[in-house]
């Protein structure tokens, strides 16, 4: 039963699946974007509010959702690495904070750009946009982390206890809306009276999500394998890798 | 046509959003593309030094 996690333990074999998987994640990731952006930019008819201006929704909403997910992502990788000492899982957690905060900082760019017309300002100190930022924060500050020590080992230990201690600010990211009064508009798609766009405006939506989520995946492939990379040069496998 | 562009008046929103949504995806390529020739340069030049010390 527990033969696949003592697999995904292996550095040699994530090193093997993260190439094999990564051009199908791409390729993937291409098809489902690229639908989710004719169709949402030229198929979904226009917002009876916002006009035009909601078709920045194909690329907001999925980065936001991209940007707690990477972060749960990488909190999840460091508790396994911290409880079980699991190289692969700082390996995981190193490769996925400089896409998360990619994407964060992607989704408080296209907030703001959003913002502007329909709020009248780029900029508001809303508990969504602020815990938004905070993210960012945490993501910079385990990747400063990581590189802060001279011993790696340690590096690690100490960006996987912060991003452990940080999984706390993604509740409160997706929650800001419903705890405290916000600008920002609440859940559309996650409701308990199901979505409250229409087909024609929401396919488009999951679509780039999903091309998101893939994306993510194919990205991650390239960076664990380099971060196994280096964590693993001295190794036997990774000579016979490097001759062959 | 220009209808598409111009967005209803909101191009110089969306037009942007989109343009630094296609950066932060080409970057994060990039980015990723040179870590890992980064990190096979220096498991070489490892393998290499090994070598030459064996010798």
């Amino acid at each position: 039963m527990w033969t696949w996690f003592y697999k995904l333990a292996s550095p040699p074999y994530v090193f093997g699946v993260a190439a094999a998987l990564m051009p199908w994640l791409f390729g993937a990731a291409a098809l489902a974007i690229g639908y989710g952006l004719v169709a949402g930019l030229g198929i979904a008819p226009p917002d009876y509010q916002q006009g035009e201006a909601f078709r920045m929704i194909y690329v907001h909403v999925p980065s936001a959702i991209l940007s707690v997910t990477v972060y749960t992502i990488m909190a999840t990788a460091s508790a396994v690495a911290l409880i079980w000492r699991i190289k692969v899982g700082h390996a995981v957690a190193a490769a996925s904070a400089p896409i998360g905060a990619s994407f964060t900082l992607l989704t408080l760019v296209t907030g703001s750009l959003w913002g502007r017309p329909m709020w009248g300002t780029y900029w508001a100190w809303d508990p969504r946009l602020t815990s938004e930022l905070i993210l960012l924060f945490l993501y910079v500050g385990v990747m400063s982390l990581r590189s802060a020590f001279e011993d790696p080992a340690r590096g690690d230990r100490a960006a996987a206890l912060l991003a452990v201690v940080g999984v706390v600010n993604v509740p409160i990211v997706h929650f800001s809306v419903v705890w405290w009064n916000s600008l920002h508009q609440g859940a559309t798609i996650v409701t308990l009276e199901g979505p409250k766009m229409p087909g024609s405006m929401l396919w488009p939506l999951l679509s780039m999500w999903l091309g998101f989520m893939l994306f993510y995946g194919a990205v991650l492939c390239i960076r664990v394998r380099g971060e196994v990379l280096n964590r693993e040069r001295q190794s036997a496998w990774v000579r016979e890798a490097i001759k062959s | 046509m220009s209808d598409f562009w111009s967005m209803g008046g909101y191009a110089r929103y969306v037009w942007p959003c989109f343009g630094f949504s296609g950066i932060v995806l080409a970057w994060n390529v990039w980015a990723a593309r040179r870590l890992l020739n980064a990190a096979r340069l220096k498991a070489a030049r490892a393998l290499a030094m090994t070598a030459s010390e064996a010798r």
